[in-house]
């Protein structure tokens, strides 16, 4: 009975308890005849459900919720955005809601920095005596605490909350990468689809300008831009906005070269044959026609890039010539650890920050798998 | 064929020009100069004077800092490299080629051993994710796999020292050799040195190996799930063969053809040495030197640094394209 009733319902419902159901074994089985339904399932289920997708065949679906709905079938997927909107969730609102301390506050007051010495002293009778000193001065600055109700995550060597700092390290990290790779992508798609649409000269030319900053080493020449960048003096955030500037100038070659090879192969296709005849001029054939069709592998490679532009923002900010202190960074913050004493005994000073970065990459990285998987036509069974 | 490889290497030329430019235009804008830090002591104590630090500079060629400067600075540089003077590194007073050759070495003994067992677990990793595709089993090697992508090498680095080398103190924490001993030049020392070195490098090995499966087996999931739907494995199973003989006899062979472009890619990793990985873990390879000497603007050193990695890279690019069309006569070189 049951069944009965989860055939009236929206297949959607019924879909979602199905694909729970269905473990390793049972993929391999011949699959149902429509194209959606990918996961074969127990023989008397199976015409329920054959039944429910029939009816759903005469609703018009548009591309994009086709691709929506394969996206949200991967468990890795919503993983993956539920990672990243906590990440923006904690990075963007978490300073508004934890004010107690802002990025750059020291937590000063009566605190006295101690030293810890132990000795052992014989006491002249035979024995020993374990002699620990505590040594107290007055510092006014709560350097290096440990967790607490106060400070989540302790502070770090200048008294500042670490907790806090992780949300702005964040804030800095995602804004970079998405600001790099929207750039990036911008580059990409006006150099690489030039040079697909017109070929010949034009694109020989502008293929080897990416043959060029392809072979450029990344983190060398990144880390002698930026030591430069440092050297100008310049405010705090325009260092930051010539770093994005640099980042994206040395990765955008990527992208281009996607571009131009999809452009390449759509070009020959009829109905860009048709605008021509349609008397379409080129920039919109380029831009209108040519390139959303481009769009899904533009995406996928753009979440993917948000991943590695973050891990090259935090190496940067990790070498010093990232992100300036006291602004705070990821990277930087895992910079402490080269300090022993840091390394060893405040593990909550640097471990966070380094989950984090792990967290975004991750995120990011099954975002864009799922993404791949959704939008490749090929990947329909 | 022939053809093709002699448009192509003339094609490099043109590509190394370029890339010799921007880097070189770039390092003489970098701030901390060698001279600078290295006399500023004298100049304060009055031992030099300014003009005797200009004249100095001059003498190295990195005196005037205007375009005109930059660009006599660079021709210079180009001309000596053509006849295979890389210059003086200023930082460690000797030939770049052979602070580079010297250097080399080392990252070469970890690349290679690391490289060889990325291949030896991720392949294997990759097919079998590939043949049972979103099973568990694919799930979670995808998952492990994508967190080495995600971590960054200091922070592994950081984490494994504190476990492995301070916490339980079963490996040095860095170096190559431990400290204060010396080995005997004999046949057995050199062996005891070498042990000791090996012992060294479990650490740095088994991070650049985590950190670098996660590419290079999604690169082999992807390129056996592709090779699994093509037709002919359809035949081979409706042949009636086994599932062992389909996999391993038609497919497996196929999914390694597109795995020579990471030829590409192999070529500089292996002898152009780790930044940052070396430096956590502090072996004298090419990848500290090179860090070392960037933070000094060390110019012949970064420069000859660079183009090192830029030649392996255009080396790399050209021997993966010929490569592929050995190993797939469908693709034609042209």
């Amino acid at each position: 009975m049951k069944d009965e009733e989860k055939k009236v319902i929206p297949s959607e419902e019924v879909r979602e308890e199905k694909e729970l159901a269905v473990t390793a074994e049972t993929l391999e089985a011949p699959t149902a005849a429509h194209g959606e339904a990918e996961e074969s399932v127990q023989e008397e289920t199976k015409e329920v459900r054959e039944l429910g997708v029939a009816e759903e065949t005469y609703k018009e679906m548009s591309p994009l919720r086709l691709v929506m709905r394969r996206f949200f079938r991967s468990k890795l997927s919503i993983v993956g955005i539920v990672m990243i909107a906590a990440l923006i969730l904690f990075a963007v609102l978490g300073p508004v809601v934890f004010n107690r301390w802002g990025e750059e506050t020291v937590d000063k007051g009566d605190y006295y920095s101690e030293d810890v010495n132990y000795y052992q002293q014989s006491d002249g009778n035979g024995g020993e005596v374990n002699v620990t000193e505590v040594v107290e001065a007055e510092d006014g600055i709560n350097r290096l605490a440990d967790p607490s109700a106060d400070h989540w995550l302790g502070t770090d060597e200048k008294g500042m909350d670490v907790f806090v700092r992780l949300m702005f390290g964040g804030r800095i990290s995602l804004l970079i990468g998405f600001i790099v790779v929207i750039l990036e992508t911008i580059l990409g798609i006006i150099i690489g689809g030039v040079a697909g649409y017109f070929g010949g000269w034009v694109d020989n030319v502008l293929m080897r300008i990416v043959d060029v900053f392809n072979c450029i080493p990344t983190l060398p020449i990144l880390f002698i831009a930026s030591a430069a960048i440092n050297s100008w003096e310049l405010s705090e955030d325009v260092n930051i906005y010539l770093l994005m500037v640099f980042i994206t100038l040395f990765s955008w070659s990527g992208t281009a070269r996607l571009v131009r090879g999809q452009i390449l192969s759509l070009r020959e296709q009829e109905y860009i044959t048709a605008t021509e005849v349609m008397g379409f001029s080129t920039p919109r054939r380029i831009f209108k026609h040519l390139i959303p069709n481009v769009m899904p592998q533009l995406i996928v490679s753009m979440t993917l890039g948000l991943g590695s532009v973050i891990l090259y923002e935090s190496t940067l900010s990790y070498l010093g010539i990232g992100v300036q202190p006291p602004k705070a960074a990821w990277g930087s913050m895992i910079a402490l650890a080269n300090r022993p004493e840091i390394l060893n005994y405040h593990v909550n000073v640097w471990l966070p920050a380094g989950l984090l970065i792990v967290v975004a990459v991750l995120g990011f990285n099954f975002i864009g798998d799922g993404l791949r998987d959704a939008m490749d036509p090929k990947a329909r069974k | 064929m022939f053809k093709y490889i002699v448009k192509r290497l003339l094609l490099s030329i043109i590509i190394l020009l370029g890339v010799s430019i921007i880097i070189y235009t770039l390092t003489r804008l970098m701030p901390a100069d060698y001279v600078d830090q290295t006399f500023s002591s004298k100049v304060q104590s009055g031992a030099m004077s300014m003009e005797d630090l200009q004249r100095y500079k001059e003498l190295l060629g990195i005196g005037d800092n205007s375009f005109m400067g930059i660009m006599k600075g660079y021709f210079g540089w180009l001309g000596n490299m053509l006849k295979g003077d890389l210059g003086r590194s200023f930082k460690y007073q000797k030939p770049v080629a052979e602070v580079i050759a010297d250097q080399m070495w080392y990252s070469f003994g970890i690349a290679i051993v690391a490289t060889i067992l990325q291949f030896a677990i991720a392949i294997p990793l990759g097919i079998t994710s590939a043949t049972h595709q979103y099973s568990v089993r694919d799930y979670v090697t995808t998952v492990l796999t994508m967190i080495g992508i995600g971590l960054p090498s200091y922070f592994f680095g950081a984490i494994v020292i504190k476990v492995f080398a301070v916490d339980l103190g079963w490996f040095p924490s860095g170096g190559i050799v431990s400290g204060g001993v010396t080995y005997p030049e004999t046949f057995g020392g050199q062996v005891t040195k070498f042990g000791d070195m090996c012992w060294h490098l479990v650490l740095p090995i088994a991070v650049t190996v985590l950190l670098s499966i996660g590419g290079l087996m999604r690169y082999t999931r992807t390129n056996t799930l592709e090779v699994l739907s093509a037709d002919y494995i359809r035949t081979a199973r409706a042949k009636g063969l086994s599932e062992k003989k389909v996999i391993y006899k038609h497919a497996f062979r196929n999914t390694l053809i597109p795995l020579a472009t990471l030829l590409a890619e192999i070529l500089p990793s292996l002898f152009g040495g780790m930044l940052i990985t070396e430096q956590v873990f502090g072996i004298p390879g090419i990848g500290k030197f090179a860090y070392d000497a960037l933070q000094f603007a060390d110019i012949p050193f970064v420069m000859g640094y660079n183009m090192f990695l830029a030649i392996l890279t255009v080396i790399g690019t050209l021997f993966s394209d010929i490569m592929y069309s050995i190993v797939d006569p469908r693709v034609k070189l042209s």
